[in-house]
């Protein structure tokens, strides 16, 4: 019987014929930890008698969350992470490089057949490379730093084929909440989710990359995409030229299918509190919003912010909202600066951040006050994510957050169609 | 691993957020300090309320969002005894693991009240509801997953054995 690209790469991780359900001792490729998560998995390694990480050259650790550091607490655990990276010789992102998951995208660490982890659930995203990419904790980390190794089980594969071309104003981030809705929150619960169709073939890895970072929201264990000639065209960008990976086989088996067509979608939005909440735009229209985010690793990237660029140019952000604006990474923030987008935002009244999480985990740099509303293109909307309980997250498209920043108010981006609205 | 607690009963999908917020666990790295916050969105008091054996009995996708091991920690660290719910995010499942603290899968929690008295034991399968007289069997892990978990965790299976269990 044929495998799947989730069983390839997991057959060749543990040099095992591995099938979905198998459980595996799989050695990993690429792994990495964040400052929200390091700490725990620094103290575990320590309790571990951790004296020497296995293969330091396959280790990342991150600062982005808190970063630079708003408080005290956190500025010791930065300074435990300096310290870690130093002393063992691992890869060190320092505070303003970016979201964790953008580096490890942009680092060449991670290429098409890789097995990578990350203590963070949105490690899924290097899917989009054609790599099994998916969250763990903090104490498997610590045990990961001590063996290289790590047990996994192969996950079943859930076919989602997407066919059609995007209606203008209609980006991935619509096409992958579309999907969220469908699937509901635990709808793909330990599957991985592989996208195929025409749609994704035309797609950019921009858009690919937004696609696999939200199928941890449907309980998915990963998003996982063939790679193509826009997968090494964009390792070549990266300067890491590379050709290779795996496809499913035509006789794999998928554990179910589902079948969209874009053609007709419409700008979308996930409404509190929960990702799998979905309506199109036009439905809640209207709503007055406080702030709104562009950034994060959904939808951080040069396309989101050319995307919403385009529509704010020569506009005036609404007075009394709040535009937050943070690259995924300085790579990007660098090419946006040379596109003249930073000038854009600053011009139209919106806040530029350095790269990083910006306010999407509740952090710092945007936190939302009882009643205030955002809009943000981040990936999760649950009750409390961005500061107080008693605060909205909806979440849309870098064009839905350029067109609410402008009106004030939740908004369809499709009225700044063709100058329709000057 | 036999273990009895009172049941504080919660409903489907809650997430890491609800279980511990961001916002503390990026602020506060004290673990006492931390564990006063845990559910506290869905029951404000839950951390002076909660006692050392008793049980949290939810719906569908418990623990999903975050890879934040904060979550299962601070129950654990409240003396949450183990989770029973109708599934688990998977993640959240194998950070529990990984510290020692139980789940067991069971379809039928909503035969289950809060405040109910439960016996239960993830290693043999079953969980009785003492309140109700009622004896559910519930699916029992592969021995590969039970032998971490019946050691307290990882980092106590390395400190007792010296070595993780696949090296």
């Amino acid at each position: 019987m044929g495998k799947t690209i989730s069983e390839k790469i997991f057959s060749r991780a543990s040099k095992t014929d591995a099938y979905a359900g198998d459980i595996v001792i799989a050695e990993v490729d690429c792994a990495m930890m964040h400052d929200g998560t390091a700490l725990l998995a620094i103290k575990s390694f320590e309790e571990m008698g951790g004296s020497k990480i296995q293969d330091p050259s396959k280790v990342s650790l991150v600062i982005d969350h808190v970063a630079p550091s708003a408080t005290e607490a956190f500025s010791k655990v930065h300074d435990i992470m300096r310290k870690f990276a130093w002393k063992f010789g691992t890869h060190f992102y320092e505070v303003g490089s970016g979201v964790c998951h953008q580096l490890m995208v942009e680092s060449g660490l991670v290429l098409p057949g890789s097995l990578a982890v990350g203590a963070d659930s949105h490690t899924c995203t290097y899917g989009a490379l054609g790599a099994f990419a998916t969250g763990i904790g903090s104490t498997e980390m610590a045990a990961l730093l001590l063996s290289g190794k790590l047990w996994f089980k192969v996950p079943e594969t859930m076919k989602v084929i997407v066919e059609g071309d995007l209606p203008p104003m209609v980006l991935p981030k619509d096409v992958i909440l579309k999907i969220v809705g469908l699937v509901g929150a635990d709808g793909a619960t330990y599957k991985a989710l592989e996208f195929q169709g025409s749609t994704i073939r035309k797609m950019g890895m921009d858009g690919r990359l937004t696609l696999t970072n939200m199928t941890v929201e449907m309980g998915a264990k990963t998003g996982i995409i063939e790679p193509d000639e826009e997968t090494f065209n964009f390792l070549t960008s990266i300067g890491n030229p590379f050709t290779g990976g795996f496809r499913s086989d035509e006789d794999s088996e998928f554990s179910d299918e589902l079948r969209i067509n874009v053609s007709d979608l419409e700008p979308q939005i996930a409404c509190p509190d929960s990702v799998d909440n979905v309506k199109s735009v036009t439905s809640v229209e209207g709503k007055d919003v406080n702030q709104v985010f562009l950034g994060s690793c959904t939808n951080g990237r040069l396309s989101d912010l050319r995307a919403a660029a385009e529509i704010l140019r020569g506009k005036t952000v609404k007075k009394g909202v709040r535009v937050i604006v943070t690259p995924a990474s300085k790579r990007i923030f660098l090419q946006a600066l040379k596109e003249g987008l930073i000038e854009t935002f600053l011009e139209s009244g919106c806040t530029v951040c350095n790269p990083g999480c910006g306010p999407c985990a509740g952090a710092h740099q945007g936190v939302l006050a009882p009643g205030e509303v955002c809009l943000s293109t981040s990936n999760r909307n649950f009750k409390g994510r961005m500061g107080s309980q008693e605060a909205e997250i909806y979440l849309a498209s870098p064009a839905t957050a350029a067109a609410t920043a402008i009106e004030g108010k939740i908004t369809d981006p499709r009225i700044f169609l063709g100058g329709l609205k000057a | 691993m036999k273990i009895r607690g009172r049941v504080w009963k919660f409903g489907d999908n809650v997430n890491t957020d609800l279980i511990i917020a961001g916002k503390y666990k990026l602020s506060i790295t004290d673990l006492d300090e931390l564990s006063k916050h845990a559910m506290e969105a869905l029951m404000p008091d839950f951390a002076l309320k909660v006692k050392k054996g008793d049980l949290i009995v939810a719906g569908r996708n418990f623990g999903c969002g975050s890879s934040r091991e904060q979550a299962p920690l601070v129950l654990k660290h409240l003396g949450v005894g183990a989770v029973v719910a109708k599934s688990f995010a998977r993640i959240f499942f194998r950070n529990s693991i990984n510290l020692g603290l139980p789940l067991i899968e069971l379809e039928y929690v909503d035969e289950i009240d809060d405040g109910d008295i439960l016996e239960i034991d993830s290693a043999e399968g079953y969980v009785n509801n003492l309140s109700k007289d009622k004896l559910y069997t519930a699916k029992v892990m592969p021995p590969e997953i039970l032998k971490i978990l019946s050691e307290g965790g990882l980092v106590s299976y390395v400190k007792k054995h010296g070595k993780l269990p696949w090296q």
